[in-house]
């Protein structure tokens, strides 16, 4: 028998049994539409984290206190903690020539109240002026923090937009005073709205001169450095440079960590990716459902049209060619299924790409390519069942059933 | 044509050994036109099915045109079947998503023969049995009698040396049954193909040339007119 007649044998019984057909066109299709979805979802979730990542700026380096090491034997007892990073670090650090700029910061929380008696817990962060460059902070009133020598704690303070808003309702608030926890700062400036960025919510925050906040926490260490490098291109001179003078400040002690921004930005990359892997598996298993079904649907024809398989084999078909004939039937389904879950799921993605026109929504290829090639797979795996036992099937008894 | 020796056939029915066919020796030459004849479960029609290639023996030795199929593989007995052998039903077994064209056709296109030839062999053979205008009906759009028709065109489209036909007339009226007795008939007076058909109607079987009659898996009588 020929490959085209026996394709045109098999697409007519598709063509007959339409109820089944759609039945199995709607399994395949969710199928495969459910791992683009996800895999999109994914895909657009690690886009656009990674994009916040980067929207950090470029060029950077942070520095924390304390170093990440495993190593053998017995916990020390005494003298393992680390030594704080101290304003006197960052002033060095700040001198090397790989260095541009240098913000050194504090965080912690703090009730913040009015004169006119409004309170509200925020985050205080305390810096220098270099981090309105560091993190390309802009401001809707007033100016930024002074300056000029980071030792002196002036009491004076800039305010986020969501802090304006609870707490200075419709009102100047430069000029005004802000208690924080049993200190009081004059307020000398006003951020513009800045989003939140990987976590930070400049908007709900209090920035004061890092020696104000060392004394209002009461605290001298540094929470970190984030240092903006000179150029891009020689992240690992800048890096050992860092890392020597404060080993030197350390007395010899390397007790520092230093993140890039690109092995930060590329640990969530390969994080995120896991996870879409992950996701578009979940989808997969849709997929095998979808497969599971194909067989079941085709064992049920293969029973309702026993008397045309013992009909075809009296007419002189081998077991082969029978099984060839339902194979090619399951592959035209799986493959149909497969189209209609593309165009579905890339039609939804178009659609949520006009309802979200700024996120990064995009179907990755590979899932389109996986989705149909798992799709083709399982129709032909959980068909060849169905297939062996219509070609098994006894001519005899076939055509003895009307 | 048809040579058989010490067929046997036996079926399993839960505990039981049935004999369907117990030690048949037969041979049918060709151009002959037999009937089998027999009470229920007599052996007609597993008779019928080792002839035509579909069930195996299990004892025994089958000469089929002086070749012995007895050891032939699947794709084999579907190649002899395929090239010597028409089938003629009760039920018809018409596909019924198929027009009666394209049931014709369903040989030719197994056999892989050309379209054009296929096109050509399938309209011939409508026309002879006088169905030219119902080529392009489904079978549920056909009378019992046309089906049937369709049917003998099919069995007939491959020019069989052997025509079997399984109680030919059992599902249909009178007048259709007797129409659908002349062709088959015709076919083996004129083109001498070798007519076997089973059947319990003895006024139909009794006008065969040669008459044989099972009882138990075995040939009771044999008679030639």
């Amino acid at each position: 028998m020929k490959m085209a007649d026996s394709t045109l044998l098999a697409w007519q019984a598709v063509i007959a049994h339409k109820f089944r057909t759609l039945l199995i066109l709607l399994a395949m299709g969710i199928g495969v539409a459910a791992v683009i979805l996800l895999t999109t979802l994914g895909e657009t979730g690690r886009a656009y984290i990674t994009g916040q990542f980067s929207s950090l700026g470029t060029n950077l380096l942070i520095v924390l206190p304390g170093r990440n090491e495993t190593t053998g034997g017995a916990p020390p007892l005494l003298g393992t903690t680390p030594r704080d990073l101290t304003l006197g670090d960052a002033l060095a650090v700040a001198r090397s020539p790989y260095v541009e700029r240098l913000a050194p910061i504090i965080i912690g929380g703090a009730s913040a109240a009015t004169d006119q008696g409004l309170v509200r817990d925020t985050t205080v962060l305390g810096t220098t002026a270099e981090m309105a460059h560091v993190r390309s902070l802009n401001l809707s009133r007033g100016r930024f923090l002074p300056a000029g020598d980071p030792y002196s704690a002036e009491p004076v303070c800039v305010i986020g937009i969501t802090i304006l808003n609870e707490l200075f309702r419709g009102q100047d608030p430069v000029g005004q005073r802000l208690q924080l926890g049993d200190r009081k700062y004059r307020i000398i400036g006003v951020l513009s709205d800045e989003g939140v960025s990987v976590g930070i919510d400049f908007n709900d925050m209090v920035l004061l001169p890092v020696a104000a906040a060392q004394q209002l926490f009461n605290r001298e260490g540094l929470f970190r450095m984030m240092i903006e490098m000179r150029s891009a291109g020689n992240t690992e001179d800048a890096i050992a440079d860092v890392r020597r003078i404060i080993t030197d400040r350390h007395e010899g002690e390397d007790d520092v960590t230093i993140i890039t921004q690109d092995s930060l930005v590329s640990t969530f990359d390969r994080i995120l990716s896991a996870v879409t892997y992950g996701i578009g598996g979940i989808g997969a298993i849709s997929l095998v459902v979808a497969g599971i079904l194909i067989m079941n649907v085709m064992l049920v024809s293969v029973t309702q049209r026993t008397a045309e398989v013992g009909l075809l084999k009296a007419l002189g078909s081998s077991s082969r060619n029978i099984e060839r004939l339902f194979l090619i039937e399951a592959i035209i389904l799986s493959c149909s299924g497969a189209i209609v879950g593309v165009s579905v799921g890339l039609f939804t993605v178009w659609l949520m790409r006009g309802m979200w026109p700024t996120l990064p929504i995009h179907a990755p290829v590979w899932a389109l390519v996986a989705a149909v090639a798992v799709a083709i797979t399982t129709g032909l795996a959980f068909g060849t069942l169905p297939a062996r036992r219509a070609a098994r099937l006894d001519p005899v008894q076939a055509l003895s059933r009307r | 044509m048809i040579h058989l020796e010490g067929i046997r056939r036996d079926f399993r029915l839960g505990e039981q050994t049935v004999h369907a066919l117990a030690g048949i020796d037969l041979d049918i030459a060709a151009g002959e036109y037999v009937s089998i004849m027999g009470p229920s479960g007599s052996g007609k029609s597993t008779l019928l099915n080792v002839v035509a290639l579909l069930d195996r023996p299990d004892a025994g030795s089958y000469a089929f045109d002086g070749v012995d199929v007895t050891a032939f593989d699947d794709d084999a007995l579907a190649r002899v079947r395929r090239e010597n052998i028409g089938f003629v039903f009760q039920f018809f077994h018409l596909i019924p998503r198929l027009t009666a064209f394209q049931n014709v056709e369903v040989p030719l296109v197994l056999a892989s023969v050309p379209v054009a030839e296929r096109r050509e062999r399938v309209n011939e053979a409508l026309a002879s049995l006088d169905l030219s205008s119902r080529a392009h009906h489904r079978p549920n759009e056909l009378s019992g009698g046309q089906r049937q028709r369709v049917a003998i065109a099919r069995a007939t489209i491959m020019r069989p040396k052997v025509l079997l036909a399984d109680e030919p007339t059992g599902n249909l009226d009178s007048v259709s049954g007797r129409q659908v007795i002349e062709i088959i008939e015709n076919l083996n007076a004129a083109n001498g193909v070798t007519l076997i058909v089973v059947t319990h109607d003895s006024a139909m079987g009794s006008r065969a040339s040669r008459q044989l009659r099972l009882v138990d898996g075995r040939i009771d009588s044999d008679q030639r007119r």
